[in-house]
């Protein structure tokens, strides 16, 4: 006889299609831009074509009179209930800031700053009148570079001085987490040293942003594509004066945001001083053309960094100094996100020292700010495109070097060189399997013989491991990190008398798939049917407290916010379950949705305990008639997902045009809710880094104009650009809340860029090539096998300046052996070595 | 997003089309597929005040068989080209050459003739029409007039066809039994081309007896690879013949410069997209 084990049947882990796709998908929702109101006027920005000039005159006579125009708004007709736009995260006591008002007062600062607003009684009569306002503008000098910025020269902002915003500097020695760099520096083996450029990068966002404004009720209300309702509430109310009371702040259907709705933009300023102004409902909705051009930006930083090793590869020290371009002004948490990065140079190894700096820069460009990662796909790019130049130097393969390095399973927890404790994580495993899926010998195999045959298409095989910090944050340390807000998250449970459930939660999903992973997880909290929970988010009236979605948070903070509700759900009905039963509250048990009273068949539902409090009829005494719970969860660390993913591409040498042949990635974000939400995030993270690999760019020419100012040129890829991903996970649960995950939503984004720039030079390694900057366009590829060096090393049309330093007998002081182009400058750079 | 408000016509005859043309409204646009006119209008790049939409005009639609030559009205959409066994089977080179326009969506509302009188140099069709010596025909107040493709493309975005005109038609000789190919240079799927080459070849026994090139995107306007044809006549279609004599194809030319490649990469990339060209088409 076969015993079959029952086994339960949870919604967590169960790959359920989500709730909100029907109306996601056909469009037939409530975007910001479906709404319309009674009496609703329509906004138009004016933008200034110019980088940097003063404004000496603005004539919005003609403007004002053209058919259907209410209203013409200056710089100067908004004053000072404008305000300045918010920045929240001033990184030291000294950071240079400058005034940022959301209308240009006297000077523009980028190309794309708005100088006027146009109100009318149509969309069209509105932009109509835009090209009537009629300006003039004396130039000023246009910073664009931002290492020609850092040394001084022409400034964004004289008044500030500097074009440098800030310096932030971490020291493992000073911090007491690690040794001292320049020791390790002085007494390496091996050094190498490598600069990078992370492009600059547009969100891209599938919904343009829009705001509709309502100032006719007591309170006003402000719908907006934001990822942020209740910062936004917040930081509306201070910026403009007005009390925090009478504002409500509604992020409806937010079709998408990468970071790149994580701002407190002007457009929203404008609409809400404007409306206000009149007594009117009104609305803005930006064109994909100003989406590109003025919705914040991301990355755009100088890497410069310096890596100490052993002649086996062991790595004795990281230093890393950065270049940040902040463009023009500071955003909501412009000058954090490299700093979000500094914790992450480590990556998933054991480095004894490590020093990182960082210098904030005007330009005159839009302002840069979060975009999907952070600061955390910067450092790994970096650490990892270096540990792949440290196997070479070494001579090991680009696997082993990582796996000299990195924190062995059973060393977690981990106390990082940065300052973190990596709870848990199992690299050995991730990489194991992701090596198993790809092939990874064969591959190999087969790139020799191409190698060997000269054949015009080259192969490459790329390596990035990854974690990131995940779960932002324990307010503790974003205090610590001087940021404006804690990092905590809210949630609150309904249980109303039918039965069904209502969960609100803080976070503010905007295509993740909040509504169906709640709805999972309080189904089995509380032993509920999926279908019966209804999840509530994104309104300040109705979810009053919360901090929203970014920075994988959602999961980890916010669902554990909504687990912890649960709890104090069942606890709350306990004693009334008991008096129900007749029964002891101590001998009851929670299963299933019901009430049990141990060893008898005595039970009561969640459900009809509900409707008993409704009625309130029969309730113990002293007990309110409620069974509504909140709870506010501020974790204790941060999470730690990792994987490893692995590329194959091939390189045309002819054309210099690469084409993904696999990728294999194998993740571990501990414990899954809908592996099916995960496999899309996963998959749309791939395809956002390898994006940045290779085609997304926003240029900028020498005046300041952005070159990519349409989709024509900012080359977003589409699903015929992409292999088919071959995806896996593994996992060590979380070991810092309850549910055990870690968060998912940027892991594909950080790990694949790196992954793809290491296969695309790999495939050209022999042939000379050590790197190529991103994109990794055909005809930088080609320009790269066009500029080699007799000795063999490239430098490339765009490659940034290297050096490698390998000493040849024990003591690093005496015949050291240098290769790479600039072998002499290294020498002369470290010291009198060689 | 929005255009500039116009003034609005569907003339159901190209006569009538014509008599629109000739109103004295000040600015006047022909709307073919709108593929590329209207993104215009709503980038207001352009600020017509009539719009003379020829999508309602029967006769300009479809592809006849004429003898020696195939026939193919101006508002004939790309995906009915592309589909089309006649053209297939005649004239191959502009088969390919319009699969590889765009998405399905713009194929099945731009047409062939809007894409030829819109000139855009990175467009895909004017160097499979240049390099099958089509003729295309263009009516106007004074009646119709047949200009040859290698007379028709003027400068960038400008033709043969005038303010008060329309094309009607384009009349294709036969090629019947040629291979073809249009090799297509994008960083992603969704671009204009950064090069691309339309070729079609005969080949008997083993060796090339004419072959036809021509270049999109080398310059303002389509350019012939002459000197490729001629180098090609009488070599064996095989891999070192037709490189060799496909490295020339950028002679003469005057590729742009932009975010994509610089004209020297350019011109290094239609040598080799011409070889690549030329081999797959005397391969089919």
């Amino acid at each position: 006889m076969t015993v079959t084990e029952e086994r339960p049947v949870t919604e967590v882990g169960s790959p359920r299609r989500r709730k909100e796709d029907g109306r996601l998908v056909t469009g037939r929702t409530r975007w910001t831009d479906n709404i319309s109101l009674p009496g609703m006027l329509h906004l138009a920005m004016v933008r200034s074509p110019m980088a940097h000039a003063t404004i000496t005159s603005i004539d919005v006579e003609a403007a004002k009179s053209s058919p259907g125009v209410v209203a013409v708004f200056t710089g100067a007709d908004l004053g000072d209930e404008q305000g300045s736009l918010p920045c929240a995260w001033p990184i030291t006591a000294d950071q240079k800031a400058p005034p940022h008002p959301s209308i240009a007062v006297d000077t523009v600062n980028f190309a794309g700053e708005i100088v006027a607003c146009i109100v009318a009684r149509s969309a069209v009569a509105a932009k109509d009148a835009v090209e009537l306002v009629d300006l003039e503008y004396d130039e000023l000098p246009v910073v664009v570079e931002m290492a020609a910025a850092a040394e001084g020269g022409n400034l964004t902002h004289p008044d500030l001085g500097t074009n440098v915003s800030a310096t932030w500097v971490f020291d493992s020695a000073e911090a007491g987490t690690g040794g001292n760099v320049e020791d390790a520096i002085r007494d390496a083996e091996v050094l190498v040293e490598r600069t990078f450029r992370q492009q600059r990068l547009i969100p891209a966002f599938m919904e343009p942003r829009s705001v509709v404004c309502d100032p006719t009720g007591e309170q006003t209300t402000l719908w907006s594509a934001t990822q942020i309702p209740h910062i936004l509430k917040l930081m509306l109310a201070l910026t403009c004066g007005i009390s925090e009371s009478k504002l409500r702040v509604i992020a409806p259907d937010v079709g998408g945001g990468f970071g790149g709705k994580l701002q407190v933009t002007p457009e929203e300023v404008i609409t809400l001083v404007v409306s206000r102004r009149l007594g009117k409902p009104c609305k803005y909705t930006e064109t994909r053309s100003e989406s590109l051009l003025a919705g914040h930006h991301g990355r755009d930083q100088i890497q410069t960094l310096t890596l100490s090793a052993t002649r086996d590869g062991i790595v004795t020290g990281l230093k890393v100094d950065l270049l940040a371009d902040m463009g023009a002004y500071l955003g909501l948490v412009t000058p954090g996100v490299p700093i979000l990065g500094a914790f992450m140079y480590n990556a998933i190894y054991k480095f004894p020292a490590y020093r990182f700096e960082c210098r904030n820069i005007f330009t005159n460009k839009n302002w840069t700010d979060a975009y999907r990662g952070a600061g955390r796909p910067e450092a790994t790019f970096a650490i990892e495109r270096l540990m792949d130049e440290l196997a070479v130097e070494i001579g090991v393969d680009p696997l082993e070097i990582r796996e000299r390095n990195w924190i062995k399973h059973e060393e977690f927890p981990f106390s990082t060189v940065a300052g973190l404790e990596y709870d848990t994580g199992n690299y050995e495993a991730a990489t194991a399997r992701a090596k198993e899926l790809f092939g990874y010998d064969a591959l190999r195999a087969e790139q020799r013989e191409r190698r060997e045959s000269g054949d015009p298409v080259q192969l490459g095989i790329g390596v990035s491991t990854f974690t990131e910090m995940c779960g932002l944050a324990p307010s503790r340390v974003l205090g610590a990190l001087s940021y404006g807000a804690g990092g905590w998250e809210h949630a609150s449970i309904r249980m109303l008398p039918s039965g069904k459930v209502e969960v609100i939660t803080g976070s503010s999903g905007h295509g993740q798939g909040h509504e169906t992973a709640w709805s999972q997880i309080v189904a089995d909290r509380l032993g509920v049917a999926f279908d019966d929970v209804e999840v509530l988010h994104g309104d300040t009236q109705i979810s009053a407290r919360g901090l929203d979605t970014y920075g994988s948070r959602s999961l980890t903070v916010g669902g554990m916010a909504v687990v912890a509700a649960a709890d104090k759900v069942i606890e709350k009905a306990r004693p009334i379950a008991a008096h129900l039963l007749e029964a002891n509250a101590d001998d009851l048990e929670f299963t299933g949705g019901k009430f049990n009273v141990r060893g008898t068949d005595s039970s009561i539902g969640i459900g009809d305990l509900a409707l008993a409090v409704f009625a309130a009829h029969n309730m113990p005494d002293g007990v309110e008639p409620s069974l509504d719970a909140e709870a506010t969860f501020d974790p204790e660390n941060f999470s730690f997902p990792h994987g490893t993913h692995l590329c194959a591409v091939e390189v045309d040498t002819e054309t210099g045009e690469t084409k993904i042949r696999s990728y294999v990635c194998v993740d571990d974000i501990g414990k899954v809710v809908n592996p099916l939400i995960v496999e899309g995030q996963v998959h749309g993270g791939l395809v956002q880094g390898i994006a940045q690999a290779l085609w997304e760019e926003a240029v900028y020419d020498d005046s300041g104009t952005l070159v990519t100012g349409s989709f024509v040129d900012y080359l977003v890829p589409s699903a015929a650009d992409l292999p088919h991903f071959t995806t896996d996970r593994t996992e060590s649960p979380s070991s810092t809340n309850a549910l055990g995950v870690k968060g998912v939503g940027e892991a594909g984004t950080i790990a694949s860029t790196p992954a793809v720039v290491n296969a695309v030079v790999d495939a050209l390694r022999h042939l000379g090539v050590r790197d190529i900057e991103m994109p990794c366009s055909p005809h930088r590829v080609w320009s790269a096998l066009q500029h080699l060096d007799g000795d063999g090393s490239s430098s490339g049309a765009d490659t940034p300046t290297e050096k490698t330093y390998v000493a040849d007998d024990a003591d690093p002081s005496h015949n050291a052996q240098l290769s790479g182009e600039d072998a002499g400058r290294a020498a002369a750079d470290h010291g009198g070595l060689g | 997003m929005i255009p500039v408000a116009f003034d609005y016509t569907a003339p159901s005859s190209v006569a009538d089309a014509v008599s629109a043309l000739g109103s004295d409204s000040e600015e006047i646009k022909v709307l073919a597929g709108g593929q590329s006119l209207i993104p215009v209008l709503r980038l207001r790049l352009a600020a017509p005040t009539l719009l003379v939409d020829i999508g309602r005009i029967p006769e300009l639609r479809g592809i006849t068989d004429e003898g020696d030559a195939l026939v193919i009205g101006a508002m004939t959409t790309h995906a009915e080209v592309a589909d089309s066994d006649l053209v297939k089977e005649h004239a191959g080179v502009l088969a390919k050459a319009t699969e590889a326009v765009a998405d399905p969506q713009v194929r099945h509302r731009g047409t062939l003739g809007g894409s030829l009188v819109h000139a855009d140099p990175a467009g895909d069709l004017p160097a499979p029409i240049l390099a099958l010596d089509a003729e295309l025909v263009i009516a106007g107040a004074d009646g119709e007039r047949t200009v040859p493709a290698a007379n028709f493309f003027h400068d960038m975005f400008a033709t043969a066809v005038g303010d008060r005109e329309i094309l009607t038609k384009v009349r294709i000789p036969k090629h019947t039994g040629w291979g073809a190919h249009y090799e297509k240079f994008t960083r992603v799927a969704q671009q204009w081309s950064i090069v691309a080459v339309a070729a079609t070849v005969k080949v008997d026994g083993g060796s090339i007896s004419a072959a036809k090139v021509a270049l999109t995107n080398m310059g303002a306007t389509p350019i012939r690879a002459t000197g490729v044809e001629q180098a090609l006549l009488g070599r064996a279609a095989a891999g070192d013949t037709v490189k060799q004599a496909a490295s020339s194809a950028a002679e003469g030319t005057n590729p742009p410069t932009d975010t994509n490649g610089d004209a020297s990469y350019r011109r290094h990339l239609a040598n080799v997209l011409t070889g690549r060209a030329v081999l797959a088409a005397a391969a089919n």
